[in-house]
């Protein structure tokens, strides 16, 4: 197989590889890149672990090819909290509201939350469960991590109105 | 759960597109949105020899309104289409459709043109647009040719395109403003492929009753169906409860649904018939 060579962006930082055409964007960003906060579930896009943002929306990374990615700007989990470890509020949401329990599935969550919070503060949980409905989660029952959406959208309106 | 070797080719024009599918023959397949095609690979359920990335083809991301029809081209992103306020106005079933199709992350991703050339027919866009009478325009080396919405669906995963053809637009007829329009269908979970359905628009007339029905089936034959006898008797009625029920039951009487672990054959014929019914009360409303 030829390999080609890309420049693929992710959280700010630049990866030159030499890959194969047919290696998946996940593996890319957990084999090449090494940011192993994206996760794999299913790998056919049915579960939702590996959403990743590709210019501000939420994507499957497993059903894209790495070299697709070239001249897009992706953001992975590891960009949400500050350089200092401050969690995001979203994350710091989760962390309360027992959002999670084993984990495995809530980078992908964050990911395809976090643009909601970044359009808009008012919004009802029916827009929240919209959202979420491509993610599966085994052990939360959903319920806390629509209420750790809404907790985090309070303090973010908080927060501004404060400033 | 990893894709097989391929060669690899993304075009950065139309031209360049058709003649690289042209050299592939019989062993290239198009990759556009990827959200049904890359889990194909991914299970080695299709191992093409070349894969034709059409991303790069800019020129075929449009989304515009001329002379009365909705021009969509086949790298438009679903999520784009479902967003569109023109298209909101003028096809207001895609929106329909739209929202029953998968998850948002899908739908950023998954384009217009590679669903219905996909064509399974439990999606929801090629039911829509077998519904709307849309036409399918395709290119290749040879030139360019349009399909209409009967002729596209062959059956089972399968349209008229030729190997060498790329299908470029969608193009769409708008509606009377006046018109109303529905699509109903049921899945165990949301966003997961339904076990039946039905797409259906009703024009009328000044006193309201209906002056053209059109009645689109999924998950009810290996192609979206039309059901033309029910459009037929619904023209010129009054639509109520009572001529609903008829023209479900008259939609649904010769189909044969696929049964499997989901759904019995006879269970998803009453299902699709319930769709049916609940579509036009919804568009007649």
């Amino acid at each position: 197989m030829t390999e080609r060579r890309v420049s693929i962006e992710i959280n700010g930082t630049t990866y030159d590889r030499e890959i194969e055409p047919r290696l998946l964007l996940s593996d890319f960003i957990r084999h090449e890149a090494g940011l192993t906060g994206t996760h794999v579930g299913c790998e056919h896009g049915v579960c939702g672990a590996c959403t990743v943002q590709m210019d501000g929306e939420p994507v499957r990374s497993c059903l894209m090819l790495a070299v697709q990615a070239e001249g897009h700007s992706l953001r992975t989990v590891e960009d949400l909290a500050a350089e200092d470890g401050t969690l995001h509020p979203l994350q710091q949401a989760f962390h309360e509201e027992h959002a999670l329990q084993c984990g495995f599935c809530t980078p992908g969550f964050l990911m395809s939350l976090e643009p909601l919070l970044a359009d808009a503060r008012d919004f009802d949980d029916t827009q929240v469960r919209e959202a979420l409905a491509g993610n599966l989660c085994r052990c939360t029952g959903y319920q806390n991590i629509v209420t750790a959406t809404q907790l985090a959208a309070r303090r973010m309106a908080g927060a501004e109105d404060a400033a | 759960m990893k894709p097989p070797p391929f060669d690899y080719k993304d075009p950065r024009s139309l031209d360049e597109a058709v003649a690289v599918l042209a050299d592939c023959a019989d062993d290239g397949k198009v990759l556009a949105g990827g959200q049904s095609l890359v889990p194909l690979l991914n299970f080695r359920l299709a191992q093409p020899a070349v894969l034709v990335d059409v991303n790069r083809v800019a020129e075929l991301a449009y989304l515009r309104r001329r002379e009365g029809k909705l021009q969509i081209g086949a790298l438009c992103r679903q999520a784009r289409l479902e967003q569109s306020p023109v298209a909101q106005e003028s096809c207001g079933l895609l929106g329909d459709a739209l929202k029953l199709v998968a998850h948002q992350q899908i739908r950023n991703r998954g384009t217009v043109g590679g669903s219905a050339a996909h064509a399974d027919p439990a999606a929801e866009l090629p039911v829509a647009f077998a519904c709307l009478d849309a036409r399918f325009k395709a290119r290749s080396k040879r030139g360019e040719r349009v399909i209409d919405a009967r002729d596209f669906f062959v059956t089972h995963l399968t349209t008229s395109l030729e190997p060498d053809e790329l299908l470029t637009e969608v193009e769409v007829p708008e509606l009377p403003a006046n018109h109303g329009h529905a699509f109903e269908e049921y899945s165990r979970r949301h966003g997961d492929f339904a076990l039946g359905g039905a797409a259906v628009l009703v024009m009328r007339n000044g006193d309201g009753a209906c002056r053209e029905a059109r009645i689109a089936l999924l998950g009810a034959a290996d192609t979206p169906l039309r059901a033309r006898e029910a459009e037929q008797a619904l023209a010129g009625q009054k639509i109520d409860e009572d001529s609903a029920r008829e023209a479900a039951r008259v939609a649904t009487r010769d189909i044969e649904p696929t049964g499997d672990i989901h759904g019995s054959s006879s269970y998803r014929k009453r299902l699709i018939e319930a769709m049916v019914r609940r579509a036009i009360v919804k568009a007649a409303a």
